[in-house]
């Protein structure tokens, strides 16, 4: 395999990582501070690619569709969190997977409702289509490279936001411990809908730029949702540099595998049933790294309780 | 009929029982005349792929109200893609409505979980989709049809164009799962030049820019790629975004009319093949594909031609036999004497189609994406599967 190859199924990896990211960042927060299982966030990722071909579609602006995404699943996920999530904090574990599951099938329905069973069309904005020459000659789409930035930008802004601002001190509080930062006079039920927002609009977010190179269905959340539940485990809970690592890990771990391992077996077996074990071996490299994680370090990377 | 017996059971006088019972008789008789011919649909329309489902069930019910015969009844119900919820569904239509016909199912996991229980209950079954090799070799059934193809069909048609094109090198890709590898050896079969590559995607997979990477690095002269539903949208996008000048061929299922307004115009110029086409010329096709047009408001996919081809069939089968006679039902089924909209139309030894498959290419047709027929692939292809089937 060439270094150039290598080179691009690397920005492969780091660009699905980063999706996985925005996936992974809002999941873990609200999972962190609020203790709760949303089996729904895919539904939001949903929600963001449907806002953001419905409105490209009429008005043939893919950015006015992006600020649609991301508003839409912001509102879908705060009158969410007001309407059931609220309800469910106090309640186990069973209970919010079980309601959260309602939800995903009510998100489901409601879209299918909405905009029919067939996938919509959102395609790459033209100021972003085709694809550039990075230095050393690798040729890489320049929207995935948008992408790339995109992910980098909101992981900073995270940062920034939970490490310098009040509300991340409030949020980190709510962490720690809940009774405390209510008895400090925060309003703990204001922030608890803040969080949960911004885990949607991160979401949506993610929903609109995958389903623009992928495709905008009904069901295209609950695929994602699985990785970012392998992320926030590899990561640890609760923990947004955790879902960074554990999502660039991911990603890389399942573009290199599926281009590696191939080859790899091809070295020693039959070519056909090369590809075969290889792409079976594949599909199972990220469950393996996670169980791998869990082996050394029970809470995840950077889990807060082990 | 129940209250037919409750009656007799209270009555004890010998003449009256009898007269009763041939009352009765005469009744059960007399309704067997009107007993309409009940379908049982099972077929995906909620869920991922309920596209496909959709198109199945609104072209097998455009055949039905078409003909307008009070004598046939169809149940339609949802598998939602899932296996156990189709064998529930089946059992049910069985034992409850008592249909004497199943079909509709889409996926060939849920065939495999349906057909074999329902065609031992002495029911028939007539595909309007799925058709894995299982049921087409040593496990076909006199009470079991394919009326769309077997799985492998397109894929080898696919094969025989690649050859008659002259690709030297293909690069072939598939799902790793059961119809992705039928697909790679199906495409196999019948193409002679030499595979450069031969790639397994993970099933549901919708990131591919390490395959395509691979595939701009292969020296291959063609790509060769079955990726059905949601997979094949978004590689098509991906693939045209890579801006990789390589031709593509593959089966219709990724370039059917449900899903060809998703990829948009990085489809235009792929040639896939297909027992179907909307512009196939015959009356039975133009005939469909107006009213599927003038009915649904879209342009008919190739689900929807196989529905409504299933639906005719049983129509015209039912004109010659009645259901209740199953040995003359399915003679009359295997004479398969209805205008397809495919032109002609047989059941080879297995009651699997022997037909012709076509390539067609993805063209825009006054700014909506459709198919045209460019060439002939295969003509008269039964399948690889028939001299398996003792029947």
């Amino acid at each position: 395999m060439s270094m150039i190859l290598l080179i691009e199924q690397l920005l492969n990896g780091l660009q699905s990582g980063l999706m996985l990211f925005l996936m992974a960042a809002g999941l873990t927060l609200v999972f962190g501070v609020m203790g709760l299982i949303n089996l729904a966030h895919g539904s939001l990722y949903m929600v963001g690619a449907f806002a953001c071909a419905g409105v490209a579609a009429a008005t043939g602006s893919f950015w006015l569709g992006l600020a649609a995404s991301i508003a839409a699943a912001a509102a879908a996920g705060a009158i969410v969190e007001i309407a059931v999530i609220r309800r469910l904090y106090r309640r186990d574990h069973l209970d919010q997977v079980l309601a959260t599951f309602a939800l995903i099938l009510i998100f489901s329905e409601g879209t299918r409702w909405l905009y029919g069973s067939f996938p919509l069309y959102l395609n790459v904005p033209d100021a972003l289509s085709g694809s550039v020459t990075l230095p050393g000659g690798i040729r890489y789409s320049l929207f995935r490279l948008a992408i790339i930035g995109a992910g980098l930008l909101v992981a900073v802004g995270l940062f920034l936001l939970i490490g310098k601002t009040r509300i991340g001190v409030q949020v980190r509080a709510g962490e720690a411990d809940r009774e405390m930062i209510a008895a400090l006079g925060v309003d703990i039920r204001r922030l608890y809908t803040l969080v949960f927002a911004l885990g949607a609009a991160l979401a949506g977010m993610a929903g609109a730029l995958v389903g623009t190179i992928q495709s905008v269905q009904v069901g295209m959340g609950e695929p994602v949702l699985i990785l970012a539940f392998v992320v926030i485990v590899i990561g640890g809970i609760g923990s947004i540099k955790g879902a960074l690592v554990g999502a660039l890990l991911v990603g890389l771990t399942d573009t290199m595998g599926r281009v590696l391992l191939p080859s790899l077996f091809d070295l020693f077996m039959e070519t056909s049933a090369a590809t075969s074990v290889g792409a079976a071996l594949a599909s199972m490299a990220i469950y393996i790294l996670m169980a791998l994680v869990l082996i050394v370090k029970p809470g995840g990377l950077f889990g807060a309780r082990a | 009929m129940t209250g037919t017996k409750t009656g007799i059971h209270r009555e004890t006088r010998m003449t009256k029982y009898l007269t009763t019972t041939a009352l009765a008789l005469s009744m059960i008789g007399g309704a067997a005349m009107a007993e309409p011919v009940k379908v049982g649909m099972i077929t995906t329309l909620s869920g991922g792929g309920a596209s496909l489902g959709i198109d199945t069930r609104d072209g097998f019910m455009l055949a039905v109200e078409e003909a307008g015969n009070p004598d046939l009844e169809v149940h339609i119900e949802d598998d939602q893609r899932k296996p156990e919820v189709a064998v529930q569904l089946s059992d049910e239509l069985i034992q409850s409505e008592e249909v004497d016909i199943l079909t509709g199912i889409v996926w060939s996991n849920l065939a495999m979980a349906v057909v074999p229980g329902a065609v031992r209950q002495g029911k028939f079954y007539l595909s309007t989709n799925a058709a894995p090799s299982q049921l087409a070799g040593k496990g076909c059934h006199e009470n079991y049809f394919s009326v769309s193809y077997q799985n492998d069909n397109l894929h080898e048609a696919a094969g025989q164009y690649a050859t008659d094109e002259g690709y030297g090198r293909m690069f072939i890709m598939a799902p790793n799962y059961p119809a992705g590898q039928d697909s790679l050896s199906g495409f196999k079969r019948f193409y002679e030049g030499e595979v450069a590559s031969e790639v397994y995607t993970q099933l549901g997979q919708t990131d591919y820019a390490a395959e395509i990477a691979q595939i701009r690095d292969s020296d291959a002269d063609a790509l060769f790629f079955f990726l059905p539903g949601g997979m094949g949208i978004s590689f098509m996008k991906q693939w045209a975004e890579a801006g990789i000048d390589m031709p593509v061929v593959g089966p219709a299922f990724s370039f059917s009319q449900d899903i060809l307004p998703a990829i948009g115009e990085a489809a235009i110029g792929v040639k896939n093949t297909a027992q179907w086409s909307k512009d196939l010329d015959n009356e039975a096709n133009a005939q469909f594909v107006e009213a599927f047009e003038e009915k649904y408001d879209r342009l008919p996919s190739l689900y929807a031609a196989q529905g409504y081809d299933t639906a005719r069939l049983i129509l015209a089968a039912m004109e010659k036999a009645d259901v209740s006679d199953a040995d003359a039902f399915r003679e009359a089924v295997r004479s398969a004497e209805f205008d397809s909209v495919r032109g002609d139309f047989a059941f080879g030894p297995n009651q699997h189609p022997v037909q012709d498959i076509y390539v067609r290419e993805v063209i825009s047709e006054d700014g909506t994406l459709t198919n045209k027929i460019a060439a002939t692939a295969m003509e008269d292809r039964g399948d690889a599967y028939a001299e398996e089937c003792k029947m």
